[in-house]
């Protein structure tokens, strides 16, 4: 395995903006201080003009992001998820959301894989908190291929979305020709009779990996990847339950809220099957490798195999 | 529009305040009738705006971070020609467009919905930093509420405001002294208001709120200003020209009774039939 390429969502972000840049006059980037974490310093320095720091004031950036998205520009607001979607939630909700402006909300540093800064930095709440926001589209891209696309698709759907980006680099899983992005259109990626892995963002690598060990004991595992949370493809959660009826959702987010929440409420009205989620248990996180704290938390491969064969 | 004609226009504006509210049955008159004035001379005078085409592309922006005076807003749009004056009847009911706080996506001539505090300075920063960024004129205008400073997010914006040097921004902050749980003093106070505006590096401009002359004086000192925001801070007093609301908190939020209605009305008459003597 060590020789997959290995991207941070994150760097993705910044260059597929420095793209966008390019063919579209009119987007404009936002940051609070976190340009060279959030990779937006590369769009900073190809269009220094369009690139708007707001110094530490996540608060103001999401309403500064709303105010120019009234005049017809589209920003896209970064920062860390946990102040994008925490910190400013309620400016997100009110000043965003609520007008429904068109305003793309870049959010890096989310889940657990922050690593060594801790707790107060890993955001496994964002998804719950922008998933309830109506209207707001929710992208959590799995790879460098991905995210990319997502970026492009945000640009070009009128309307609040919601982009959540990793710090840790992730293993490339979707560089074939056949990989078509569609906002709200899960991707199957593995097919398989016996349970369905529903999974988002960083573990979907890891979901894959899983699968093939269990393949091994003769445990045939579909896995879908859900880069979309909202709107969620309900068909492809309705479809999965009626082919495996058992569902195991993984994600790098709080087992509240998430992607997990998401699909037991369609399954739990359309389709009823077992669903077992995975993710981080109602716990906040700690310090560490990011390697290291994606296995304390249950997200690796092994970890994954080892639940999942439990549930079958 | 000289001044005696902007009077009279406000005197309208706040009927159309009470009726609205009495209506409504809750609301807040007392700093929608603080800043009328305010609202007038901005819509009647001061901006570039055109009630046919609310939307056109290089009209001054408007952004009234207080979003709970809506009913001092949609009584000035609605005298302005942007709706018909008796759907001010319809506020905050039902299926009405005119909804408790300003609606941008339904209200002709709101240019932002607003109405969580300290919010709707921001978004007006946004409107001049992206005026700014592709080189039109048109300028912003954004109304707080001296309660309102208290939030933070109000100096987040202003920094930016005046590091970006927009001279395009007026923030107009409507000082009438009171917020709900009584004086700003009392509460916490935000005092010296012009002080922390002019340490935030804006031009800052002092003025009797309700004196035509001081306002337009303002507004075309703040087109002059070149190289920072301006902020004009407008002493003001709640409930202006209702007898029994004037400097009283109890009516930041609430509605006048039948009796108390029109005992409001007849003091705005009053107030009218003077002016119409001059």
């Amino acid at each position: 395995m060590s020789e997959v390429k290995k991207i941070a969502t994150r760097e993705s972000y910044g260059n597929a903006l420095v793209e966008l840049g390019k063919e579209h006059e009119d987007v404009v980037v936002l940051d609070a201080d976190l340009a060279a974490a959030t990779k937006t310093g590369t769009f900073k320095k190809a269009f220094p003009k369009r690139h708007i720091d707001c110094g530490i004031a996540e608060s103001n950036m999401m309403g500064v992001a709303a105010g120019i998205a009234t005049t017809g520009k589209v920003p896209f607001a970064s920062s860390f998820a946990m102040f994008a979607a925490g910190r400013a939630f309620e400016q997100v909700r009110n000043s965003i959301g609520y007008p429904k402006l068109n305003v793309k909300i870049g959010a890096t540093h989310a889940g657990i894989s922050v690593g060594e800064d801790g707790a107060t930095h890993q955001c496994n709440e964002d998804i719950a908190l922008m998933r309830t926001i109506p209207g707001m589209v929710v992208i959590n891209p799995a790879d460098d291929i991905e995210a990319k696309a997502a970026v492009k698709a945000a640009y070009e759907h009128v309307g609040p979305v919601y982009l959540r980006f990793g710090r840790l680099a992730v293993p490339v899983i979707n560089d074939n020709v056949e990989y078509k992005f569609e906002i709200g259109k899960a991707v199957t990626l593995r097919e398989g009779t016996d349970v369905t892995i529903i999974a988002s963002g960083l573990p979907v690598s890891e979901a894959l990996e899983a699968a093939q060990k269990l393949e091994e004991d003769g445990i045939s595992a579909q896995v879908i990847n859900m880069h979309t949370i909202k709107p969620l493809d309900e068909e492809a959660v309705v479809a999965a339950a009626a082919q495996t009826g058992k569902i195991v959702t993984v994600e790098e987010h709080s087992v509240i809220g998430g992607l997990g929440s998401a699909v037991c409420d369609v399954v739990a009205q359309k389709a009823p099957a077992r669903v077992l989620k995975i993710g981080v248990n109602d716990v906040f996180g700690e310090s560490g490798p990011a390697v290291q704290l994606v296995k304390k938390y249950g997200l690796d491969a092994d970890s994954i195999y080892e639940k999942v064969k439990a549930f079958v | 529009m000289n001044k005696l004609d902007l009077m009279k226009t406000a005197n309208e504006i706040r009927k159309g305040i009470i009726r609205a509210i009495h209506s409504a049955k809750c609301g807040h008159p007392g700093g929608s009738l603080s800043a009328a004035d305010i609202y007038t001379y901005l819509y009647f005078e001061e901006m570039n705006i055109d009630p046919k085409e609310p939307k056109k592309a290089d009209r001054d922006r408007f952004v009234l971070s207080k979003g709970h005076t809506a009913p001092g807003y949609y009584s000035t749009l609605a005298h302005r020609g942007f709706f018909p004056v008796e759907d001010l009847l319809t506020l905050r009911k039902v299926g009405s467009y005119l909804q408790g706080h300003p609606d941008m996506k339904h209200i002709p001539g709101v240019d932002m919905s607003s109405g969580s505090l300290g919010q709707g300075i921001s978004a007006a920063v946004g409107m001049a930093v992206s005026a700014k960024l592709s080189g039109e004129d048109y300028r912003v205008y954004t109304l707080l509420g001296d309660g309102e400073i208290q939030e933070g997010q109000v100096w987040e914006a202003s920094m930016l405001a005046a590091h970006r040097k927009l001279d395009n921004l007026v923030v107009i902050v409507d000082n009438n002294n009171l917020q709900i749980d009584g004086a700003i003093t009392d509460v916490n106070s935000p005092y010296p208001i012009d002080k922390k505006f002019e340490a935030f590096n804006f031009h800052v401009i002092n003025i009797d709120g309700h004196d035509f002359d001081a306002i337009a004086a303002a507004f075309k000192e703040a087109r002059e200003t070149k190289g920072q925001p301006t902020a004009i801070i407008a002493k003001t007093v709640k409930g202006k020209d209702v007898s029994f609301m004037e400097n009283q908190a109890a009516w930041h939020g609430a509605a006048p009774n039948d009796e108390q209605f029109e005992v409001a009305m007849a003091d705005l008459e009053k107030v009218g039939e003077a002016l119409c003597q001059k």
